[in-house]
């Protein structure tokens, strides 16, 4: 399951990335979507990958920590998704903006010389 | 009730901004009075917390509240490891004060004209001083991540208000670098975290000593990202590109306040750095990076400063040369130059401020400038305040003597900027050159320190030959030059912050000696980890 979850991360990174240094702006957001895809499974990832334990602990059963998953990156990764969900969503108005204003999508404001 | 809000005060700097940015998101849009009389008041009430908390955290008048001189208060009321704490130290206190000098003289400069090219400026503003005040007092590293979002959110907002192409398409590269810059800040703290298994800054500081091989090297991994992405805040090259078209481009009382913007991603190296010391830096915020990247924005900011010829970009590279001087300084070994530092980061904050208002005012002489604005003012039908037909009832006071004040004013702020006498950035560069000869001479990296000394002195020729170039242009050959109409309300910021300077440079005894206190306890880290790791929940835990 590592593997596999490490290379989704790394895939996930490595388009966005590419994507990201591509000059026009509708590239730049799912470069930055697909980064910000990466980060969060990276987050948690970090909290160790388990299989069938909760975060919850039942308050019938004593407290096992070998039992429980660790709940912190879970909660880190709500808060960093709410945040680049609400951030990307700001830059696509500016990026509708920018387009409306200059007339391209390209990040410099004006189409490069060929 | 004085022993509550004693107890509460740490918590007020960020409380206050976002009631005050709620509340005025629900009185009309009509109702600018109200509005504006609320930003003053909520400014005014987090000044009045930063000063009592200067005094707090002195020895003076704090040893009875914080025995230490570092003030922690527990979130939600839980223990050290397991909550997120606020942390108020004398440097958290100073940025504080600074943070909220320069937001009242930018939130005073807004209100004639700029508030109202655009919307919600005011809850833009006070969301703005959440953020930088959460980010200085936060002793938590994912809390530290979540006020820089709230900050730059609200930047992107600011920085955009007044609309336009050139703010639109400075904005976006804006925005895009900082997102990056952003994700980069979560893999470090996710990576950090993964290897540690803790966010609190104090018990990282702890943790860190205690690592075996493997995980060393991934936690100096994970702190290596950390330190790129706060470089990116600093405005190091060559992460800074964005800097100064944004800077530029930005309403005046946004420039202004987005100067101590570049100072948080330095605070964050200087607080995280400091705790970090005695259990090995790692590489990101050991003393050769900075040092190394602090030189090339120095360079780079000098030259910036003798090629341009528009006075918005001026002011940028300003914040630059003064983000590469305090990280050339903080890369120094030892503590010696870390309060000249300090007292250089406050002088320079207030000039750089000063100035990116000043620059819209000498703007307005420009027959050809007052034309662009027109553009914008024409949008939002706004009156042009230097049109002559103009009625002179909703002017205001007319100063006659306008370009009097604008020549003081500018000499004033270049004086600042390059750190010629009498000035406090005469003082400031002074102190940190007396200490860089000092540490010279007795210390292993004395090349280190003549570079540094010979990178700020041409850095300082750079601004003293750009600032003549610039003021015999605007104020001595000029011909078709129109005297501006300018308001007590415009003026007055200005004033009080380069009046500022002066104070500072006339109390330049106890200020220093304060900033090297703050040096001083940011060298001896133990108590601050201490004070954290003691403080106490009020209630009790783990009860029926």
């Amino acid at each position: 399951m590592e593997l596999v979850y490490a290379l989704a991360i790394g895939v996930l990174a490595g388009s966005g990335v590419w994507l990201l240094l591509r000059p026009r702006t509708f590239q730049f957001i799912i470069g930055l979507s697909l980064v910000s895809y990466a980060v969060n499974l990276f987050i948690f990832g970090m909290g160790r990958l388990t299989v069938g334990r909760p975060p919850v602990v039942d308050a019938a059963v004593p407290p096992d920590p070998a039992a429980l998953a660790d709940p912190l990156p879970q909660a880190l990764v709500l808060t960093a998704i709410v945040i680049g969900f609400a951030t990307t969503a700001l830059f696509l108005v500016v990026l509708l903006a920018s387009r409306g204003l200059t007339g391209t999508d390209h990040v410099d404001g004006r189409e490069p010389r060929s | 009730m004085i022993e509550g809000l004693l107890h509460n005060l740490p918590i007020l700097p960020v409380a206050l901004p976002l009631l005050a940015g709620a509340a005025m998101l629900m009185v009309s849009d009509t109702r600018r009075g109200l509005r504006a009389g609320l930003g003053l008041g909520a400014t005014l009430a987090q000044l009045a917390c930063a000063i009592a908390l200067l005094a707090l955290t002195s020895d003076r008048y704090g040893q009875g509240v914080w025995p230490g001189g570092t003030g922690v208060y527990l979130l939600g009321d839980w223990p050290a490891p397991f909550g997120i704490v606020l942390v108020v130290d004398r440097l958290a206190a100073v940025m504080l004060t600074l943070t909220a000098v320069l937001g009242l003289a930018a939130l005073v400069y807004s209100l004639p004209r700029w508030e109202r090219v655009g919307v919600h400026f005011h809850s833009l503003f006070q969301f703005l001083l959440m953020g930088l005040n959460g980010a200085f007092l936060t002793g938590d590293l994912f809390n530290l991540f979540v006020f820089f979002e709230v900050l730059l959110a609200a930047s992107y907002g600011l920085l955009l208000h007044g609309s336009g192409m050139a703010r639109v398409s400075a904005g976006l590269q804006y925005i895009a670098v900082n997102l990056v810059a952003s994700f980069l800040l979560l893999i470090s703290i996710a990576l950090i975290y993964g290897v540690t298994g803790t966010l609190n800054l104090a018990d990282l500081a702890v943790r860190a000593g205690t690592l075996a091989d493997g995980d060393r090297r991934l936690f100096e991994a994970g702190a290596a990202i950390l330190g790129v992405a706060f470089l990116v805040k600093a405005g190091a090259w060559p992460l800074n590109l964005w800097l100064v078209r944004g800077y530029g481009a930005a309403a005046p009382p946004v420039g202004a306040i987005f100067c101590i913007m570049t100072k948080v991603g330095i605070y964050a190296l200087l607080r995280i750095g400091s705790l970090l010391l005695p259990s090995g830096a790692p590489a990101a915020f050991s003393l050769d990076w900075m040092y190394a990247a602090g030189l090339a924005t120095l360079i780079f900011g000098g030259i910036g400063l003798l090629a341009t010829q528009q006075l918005g970009q001026l002011a940028g590279y300003c914040v630059i040369v003064s983000a590469g001087t305090l990280l050339t300084a903080l890369g120094m070994p030892g503590v010696t130059l870390t309060g000249p530092a300090l007292f250089y980061l406050v002088s320079s904050v207030l000039a750089t401020g000063a100035l990116f208002m000043l620059v819209e005012l000498i703007e307005r002489t420009r027959t050809f400038g007052a034309n662009v604005l027109a553009v914008t003012m024409d949008v939002f039908h706004l009156d042009d305040p230097t049109s002559p037909d103009r009625s002179d009832d909703v002017v205001g006071v007319a100063i006659p003597a306008a370009m009097a004040f604008l020549g003081l004013a500018f000499v004033s702020c270049a004086l600042l900027v390059t750190g010629l006498p009498p000035l406090s950035g005469f003082v400031a560069k002074l102190s940190l050159l007396s200490a860089a000869v000092s540490a010279a001479n007795d210390e292993v990296r004395h090349w280190d320190a003549w570079i540094l000394v010979a990178a700020v002195l041409a850095s300082g020729l750079a601004g003293i030959i750009t600032f003549g170039r610039a003021g015999i242009r605007i104020f001595w050959s000029s011909d078709d030059r129109a005297t501006p109409r300018l308001r007590w309300s415009e003026v007055g910021p200005v004033a009080a912050l380069i009046l500022l300077c002066v104070a500072l440079s006339a109390g330049a005894g106890p200020v220093s000696a304060y900033l090297d206190a703050a040096a001083q306890s940011l060298d001896r880290p133990g108590a601050y980890i201490d004070a954290v790791m003691a403080a106490q929940p009020q209630r009790a835990l783990g009860g029926s």
